[in-house]
């Protein structure tokens, strides 16, 4: 009963002209997670609340499953929504915080008790069905607010960063949880969050917004090996990557301080060159084609160390194996790992394939 | 410190006294012997107490009837201006804010009226359509009365229901009406547990348009009634009489703020931390 979602052109401007969402298009297909990326007022959570019927698009248009989605109203919509604060029924139980958008549907008594149970079960919320929400902690109020969407069997799950409240340790827990929910139910997920780990962990598919336009839809490994500007580069991937701004000159790339040996067929033109930590070779010693560095910080991360290395002027991280390492190094980053962006539009640079 | 303590106790029992002091004396009026009450020097303390006064409320007017017929029309009154007031402060909570200060400002405009100006033209209305003597002719205007009242009040508590809440209920498929009912009236309970009390205060203690629009003995509220407690001639004032019938009377709305105090309490702050 999943639902496939398409949102073509969406805007928004709000009253006072703030442009929350500027021709927005997107679909998820049945069955598939769609994660709406980026940072806080970039637009995620109106696009969420529009497709909910919460707020109405300026312009634009949504379907479900072909059917136009934009005159049916909220409660109707077949939605299931988690709010980021959950928003439980305070007043009530358990069992009915879970029950009540069921019988407002008018569902038979049999129905409705099957189905919350069913709920609870895969929730593990079973024992505490009689409880109030005050009585829960974080994580079971989180369930709650799960079941709720859950028991509608929706075409449809929005996701309001379901997971922000959560502390770092139980957030990675109900990640996964999450996930293979999803995958068990086949749901259809639209996911909001500002935080890039989560939503390259469970999504199918991300969309990146920003200051409310797209700047890239993609699955996880595309936004993270090409992203196609260079905020999604910075904003995908911990440890950032590091940004080294400078000019393309014979074939080369001179920024302050420094010079890396650069693809052919790029222009001759200013450009800001993106490196990831883990693309990063780090040595004690002269390699060649190597560059000289000096040892800024050293983050032991587990099993790797992230060490700050200076570079002329620029810093850059890099990600190698814990040791001793000098207060100077030597490093190079293989070419075919610089991601390229051109410094007036931020767009990614593919050097003519050789 | 202890000083201060000492200062804020003593400030305290002088208030109380200053609050208190006419209701006692309303309390010892009515159980004196009807020699003590007027006699100089004062008598302060009944000796010996005498229940006559009471007594004679039930002897020679009806004041059963009075005390029924007020707590009747107050409570159906009180009924009213929450049924009506419910939905219009849940609608007024999701109006823009500028209608919403808009609508809250003439409501409170209203309330500034003196009710004296509504009497005549009340007056002509509810004899035209035969509703002297009959509760209704109470009951509508009492809630009417105290509408803005109760609107604000409850306008207040639901304000403190998170939106996220009402979001939630929306998504669920509640309508409208089926959310005032199933989410904010019990999220809101506090508030409306004040509402009612006030209401119901200011129902019951209604006199001119009680006065008024009753005027056969069986149709009487209370107020109205001990307006009309008279001694056997008119020289006599019946003090002892009229003591009891206002204690009598009063002790009912003080029975029902002792029960709901805290919740009074947690109705009239909520909503001060918001602003």
């Amino acid at each position: 009963m999943s639902g496939t979602l398409r949102g073509e052109g969406l805007s928004k401007v709000f009253p006072g002209g703030i442009r929350a969402l500027d021709d927005v298009s997107f679909s998820v297909s049945s069955g598939r997670v769609l994660t709406l990326l980026g940072p806080s007022g970039c637009g995620k959570s109106t696009l969420l609340r529009i497709v909910a019927g919460l707020e109405r698009a300026t312009s634009g248009s949504l379907t479900l499953d072909g059917e136009p989605l934009d005159e049916v109203p909220p409660g109707r919509r077949d939605v299931g929504f988690v709010f980021q604060n959950y928003a439980l029924y305070p007043h009530l139980t358990v069992g009915r915080n879970l029950s009540l958008a069921l019988e407002a549907r008018k569902l038979p008594r049999a129905e409705i008790e099957a189905r919350v149970r069913d709920a609870a079960r895969l929730l593990g919320l079973a024992d505490l069905l009689g409880r109030r929400p005050s009585h829960l902690s974080g994580g079971q109020q989180q369930r709650v607010a799960l079941g709720r969407a859950l028991v509608k069997r929706p075409r449809l799950y929005l996701m309001d960063e379901p997971l922000s409240n959560l502390d770092a340790l139980l957030r990675e827990e109900m990640r996964g949880e999450l996930k293979s929910l999803f995958g068990r139910l086949h749901a259809t997920v639209l996911y909001v969050t500002h935080d890039q780990g989560e939503a390259l962990s469970l999504s199918d598919e991300i969309l990146v917004l920003r200051e409310g336009r797209v700047l890239q839809t993609g699955s996880p490994q595309e936004l993270y090996r090409r992203p196609a500007d260079l905020f999604t580069a910075t904003f995908v991937g911990s440890p950032r990557m590091a940004v080294l701004r400078g000019r393309c000159e014979n074939g080369g790339f001179a920024g302050r301080g420094t010079r890396l040996g650069l693809p052919e067929g790029l222009p001759e033109e200013e450009l800001v060159v993106g490196i990831r930590p883990e693309d990063v070779e780090v040595k004690a010693e002269p390699i060649s084609g190597g560059v000289r560095a000096a040892v800024l910080l050293r983050e032991p991360a587990g099993d790797r160390l992230l060490l700050t290395l200076g570079v002329g002027e620029e810093s850059l991280r890099a990600l190698t194996a814990p040791g001793e390492w000098p207060e100077d190094v030597w490093i190079r980053v293989p070419t075919e790992a610089l991601h390229l962006f051109s410094a007036a539009t931020g767009k990614r640079l593919e050097p003519r394939v050789r | 410190m202890t000083g201060r303590r000492a200062g804020l106790g003593v400030a305290v029992a002088a208030l109380v006294v200053w609050s208190l002091a006419p209701a006692v004396w309303q309390v010892l009026t009515a159980l004196k012997p009807d020699r003590d009450i007027t006699r100089t020097p004062t008598v302060y303390l009944p000796d010996p107490v005498t229940w006559k006064h009471v007594e004679a409320l039930w002897e020679r007017k009806p004041f059963g009837v009075y005390l029924a017929n007020s707590a009747g029309i107050s409570g159906a009154a009180t009924l009213l201006s929450l049924v009506l007031a419910a939905p219009a402060a849940s609608a007024l909570g999701r109006s823009p804010e500028r209608s919403r200060r808009t609508i809250l400002r003439a409501l409170v405009v209203l309330t500034l009226f003196p009710p004296i100006l509504l009497l005549f033209p009340l007056y002509e209305a509810v004899r035209a359509l035969g509703g002297l003597n009959r509760p209704l002719a109470l009951i509508v205007p009492y809630a009417a009365l105290s509408l803005p009242l109760a609107i604000w009040i409850l306008e207040r508590g639901f304000g403190q229901i998170p939106a996220a809440v009402e979001e939630a209920a929306i998504l669920d498929g509640l309508g409208p009406l089926s959310r005032v009912v199933r989410i904010q009236l019990p999220l809101a309970a506090p508030s409306l547990v004040t509402a009612a009390i006030l209401v119901f205060i200011f129902s019951w203690n209604e006199f001119m348009l009680a006065l008024t629009f009753m005027t056969r003995d069986q149709a009487k509220t209370v107020t109205a009634g001990i307006a009309s407690v008279s001694g056997s001639s008119m020289f006599e004032i019946p003090w002892g009489q009229l003591s009891a019938a206002i204690v009598i009377a009063t002790l009912p709305l003080v029975l029902l703020v002792l029960l709901f105090e805290r919740r009074i309490a947690s109705g009239l702050t909520r909503g001060a931390i918001k602003g």
